[in-house]
């Protein structure tokens, strides 16, 4: 028996001052040595508390051996019976907060890197160029249709497809991908590696759908005349602004405008592309989670020379990856914490010219179990700006309630469901994913799909 | 990708634009708008839908070639391909039995108030139409709105047809006219829209004003488009595009429509309007 191994391996990086200047991606994944070598830290526990962290349950252990024993086909076919995503979630799941946090090496040293390693034999597999789409059933003569072609959308077209059911996916936008196409950066996540996702759920047969905004193209009723059953994945699309004086001045986005403008329409590439998107030089940015860093990094990466993440608590409850944050330090991202900003400020040409800012201190816990941040009276001061990204949170799109009578939905306009299956309070009508629980996570969006796709079966299969 | 059935130059830098496209013909409403991207490069720019036909599935809008997207536009010919198309979107204009509506149109509005005013008598209004442009060959679909209203008031900047001048004179113009509105739906330029809002303002007219701010999704994703209505902020693709043009804050509108003025390339022909927008 080899003594135990506490030094969890490193994963190669683009350094940061070379970063900053491309949007390719920032980390380089494993080689295939490193990685063995890391699997094989694994202690292979009896009761492995990292499956009890996974929101799926992949068997972790089990394709952490596969790696350390250097069987990486068998390694992706233990993870792919569980988790159709693995080089998105190898890359984007939070692991410190779910998996790794179970590891029990974590508890002297570092955990195994649980999601390098999953990243590891999804790249794998790709370079291999194996990714050959699993043998059909007949069709079951039942029709399904997917409204977002996010990861709860994808999960669900993919598991049912894979049960015979004819399915359609429908998206608004003219790319699928969700979340994935549109706000995670290419630096993160490479769009190559989504449009890989999408094109093997096409492979299993599923019709995609472009440019169709469910509730506006066609309402819910009308594509339950041709469906026998829809899942709902419309993600959590509508973003929160602070609702602080000045929000309307001309440098000021919704992270949502700021990342679609780059991501989706490729506005890093102006004016090779017809999108365009401004060269700020000095850029705050409002929020302290994932889409807070993206925001600030891509600011970065189109050239500013100062950005600020702005954020109303500390360190310790930033709820982004820490990965990302680290990322984001490094390549230069001035963080100031417990700040808060109070006005937006203007120049005579309606833009942004100054953003005015009070300090904070954390009070008493809240019912997030995070110190509440209380505002310090008299600590006004401001800050030259040219845009502020404004990223604190999202809420689900009233698109499809307003548009289809009988559709529960909650105080901050989520879908309501029945937790273990996720049917809405309209017959046939499923949803799950961000427009249920509002803003999360790319894995639990799965997971709830996972669920509903399961639920969607057993109730169209009774009927049969 | 969606076929193009026609694209055709109707006045000197107007087009109308056909896109074969049956799911939004089969949904589209007066006051609604698409939003499509000319080609894999473009951006996705919104336009208001102008005419419809179930049977043939084609949707059709007028455009005003003002940058580069709408210059693609110009160069499609039938039979060409465009990868996005999508719609209806925004919500229907308000179709009410409302007494006497005037509908006021100008640049791409000519085209885009014709279904309203249909939809208008439809529901047993009076309709009068009132239509602006420069000079009279930039006039078009008169005779639609012939058919559809009552009178059809024109205003030409250069006075070779109709009244003379500028939509600054339509409190004159309704009185000599002898038209009483209960409402005003106008859909042109933005400036347009606001000189109309402030006269109608003073006379009680209810006023409807379809806003065209900049827009990247359309679905309410993004809030590029957002706007102050009665001091609340709005978004225009999900909340209008049609609003209160006596509730709209028109300066801050304006300010925001210029963001990307420097990045996009001045238009090489400017339209009808004292300053197109
Ligand atoms: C910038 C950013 C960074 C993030 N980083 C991380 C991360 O590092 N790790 C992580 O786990 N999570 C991250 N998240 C969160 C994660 O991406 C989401 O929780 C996840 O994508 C939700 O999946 P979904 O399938 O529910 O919805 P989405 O991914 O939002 O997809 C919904 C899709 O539905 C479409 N749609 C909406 N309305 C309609 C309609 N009416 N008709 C047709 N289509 C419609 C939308 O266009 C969209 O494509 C991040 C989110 C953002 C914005
Ligand atoms: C809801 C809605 C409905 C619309 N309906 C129509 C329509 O039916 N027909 C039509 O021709 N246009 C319509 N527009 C305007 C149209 O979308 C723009 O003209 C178009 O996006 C310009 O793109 P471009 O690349 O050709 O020009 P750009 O390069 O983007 O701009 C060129 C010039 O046009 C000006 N411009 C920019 N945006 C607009 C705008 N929104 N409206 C007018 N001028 C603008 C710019 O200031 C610049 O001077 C609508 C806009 C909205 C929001
Ligand atoms: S165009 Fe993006 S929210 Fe209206």
């Amino acid at each position: 028996m080899s003594p135990v191994d506490y030094i969890r391996r490193p994963m190669p990086k683009q350094e940061p001052f070379e970063r900053v200047r491309n949007f390719d991606e920032v980390a380089l994944g494993y080689p295939a040595d490193v990685a063995r070598e890391e699997a094989s830290r694994c202690l292979a526990c009896k009761k492995p508390g990292c499956v009890d962290g996974c929101p799926v349950g992949i068997d972790i252990p089990g394709f952490i051996n596969c790696v350390a024993e250097g069987d990486f086909a068998m390694g992706i076919r233990k993870i792919k019976e569980t988790n159709a995503l693995p080089a998105v979630c190898g890359r984007v799941c939070p692991q410190e907060e779910q998996c790794e946090k179970n590891c029990v090496l974590g508890k002297k040293g570092d955990p195994v890197g649980i999601g390098r390693l999953e990243r590891f034999l999804a790249d794998w597999e790709a370079e291999k160029g194996a990714g050959e789409a699993p043998p059909l059933p007949p069709l079951n003569g039942k029709a399904v249709a997917v409204i977002g072609s996010g990861p709860a959308g994808i999960t669900v077209a993919a598991d049912l497809a894979l049960r015979g059911y004819e399915m359609t996916m429908f998206e608004a936008l003219h790319e699928a991908g969700g979340v994935l196409t549109y706000g995670i950066p290419e630096f993160r996540l490479p769009k190559a590696i989504v449009r890989r996702e999408v094109e093997y759920v096409r492979s299993l047969g599923v019709r995609l759908r472009l440019n169709f905004v469910v509730g506006k193209t066609r309402t819910i009723d009308s594509l339950l005349d041709s469906f026998d059953a829809i899942f709902v994945a419309a993600g959590a699309g509508l973003p929160w602004f602070l609702e602080i004086p000045g929000e309307n001045l001309n440098g000021v986005y919704s992270a949502n405008e700021y990342l679609t403008r780059c991501n989706l329409m490729r506005g890093f590439r102006f004016p090779a592309v017809d999108t365009p998107l401004k060269r700020s030089a000095r850029v705050a940015v409002f929020g302290g989670g994932n889409v807070a860093m993206d925001s600030a990094r891509t600011a970065l990466r189109l050239g500013a020379d100062e950005v600020h993440i702005v954020y109303r608590r500390s360190r310790e409850e930033l709820p982004a990856r820490a990965e990302e944050a680290e990322n984001a330090e490094e390549e230069g991202v001035i963080f100031d914490f417990l700040t808060l900003p109070v006005r937006l400020i203007g120049d005579e040409r309606g833009w942004l010219a100054e953003i005015e800012c009070r300090r904070m201190e954390l009070g008493e816990p809240d019912a997030s179990g995070r110190r509440r941040p209380i505002e310090i009276p008299g600590s006004e001061f401001s800050m030259s700006m040219d845009a502020s990204v404004c990223a604190i949170g999202n809420s689900p799109n009233p698109l499809i309630p307003m548009s289809t009578p009988g559709l529960d939905v909650g105080k901050r306009g989520n879908i309501v469901v029945e937790e273990e299956t996720g049917q809405t309070s309209r017959e046939r009508v499923w949803a799950g994913g961000d427009v249920v629980t509002g803003a999360a996570t790319v894995i639990s969006a799965m997971g709830a799909g996972r669920k509903a796709a399961r639920s969607i079966d057993q109730t169209l299969f009774a009927r049969r | 990708m969606f076929p193009v059935v026609e694209r055709r130059m109707i006045v000197p830098n107007v087009h109308v634009l056909s896109i074969e496209a049956p799911e939004v013909a089969e949904s589209a409403r007066p006051g609604n708008f698409i939003i499509l991207r000319p080609d894999e490069q473009g951006e996705r720019i919104p336009l208001t839908i102008a005419d419809w036909d179930t049977s043939a599935g084609t949707v059709t809008s007028v455009f005003v070639q003002v940058g580069a997207s709408t210059a693609k536009l110009a160069r499609l010919k039938p039979g060409d391909r465009i990868p996005s198309y999508a719609g209806p979107l925004g919500h229907e204009t308000e179709i009410d039995r409302f007494g006497t509506v005037l509908v006021i149109g100008g640049c791409y509005g000519l085209g885009s108030i014709h279904p309203i005013a249909r939809a208008l008598k439809a529901a047993g209004n009076r309709v009068f139409a009132l239509i602006e442009a420069r000079s009279s060959y930039l006039l078009y679909w008169e005779d639609r709105l012939r058919a559809t209203c009552e009178r059809v008031v024109v205003i030409t900047r250069d006075g070779s047809r109709g009244y003379k001048g500028h939509v600054t004179r339509l409190a004159e113009i309704l009185a000599l006219e002898g038209i009483k509105p209960d409402r005003v739906i106008v859909h042109g330029c933005t400036y347009q829209m606001m000189e109309i809002s402030g006269q109608t303002q003073p006379l009680g007219i209810k006023t409807i004003v379809s806003m065209n701010p900049i827009m990247i999704d359309g679905t309410g994703m993004c809030g590029v488009c957002r706007l102050t209505v009665a001091g609340e902020t709005k978004f225009a693709c999900v909340d209008g595009p049609e609003f209160d043009g006596h509730e709209v804050d028109w300066e801050e509108f304006l300010a925001r429509r210029e963001s990307y003025s420097s990045e996009e390339v001045e238009p090489l022909h400017r339209s009808g309007c004292a300053s197109h927008f």
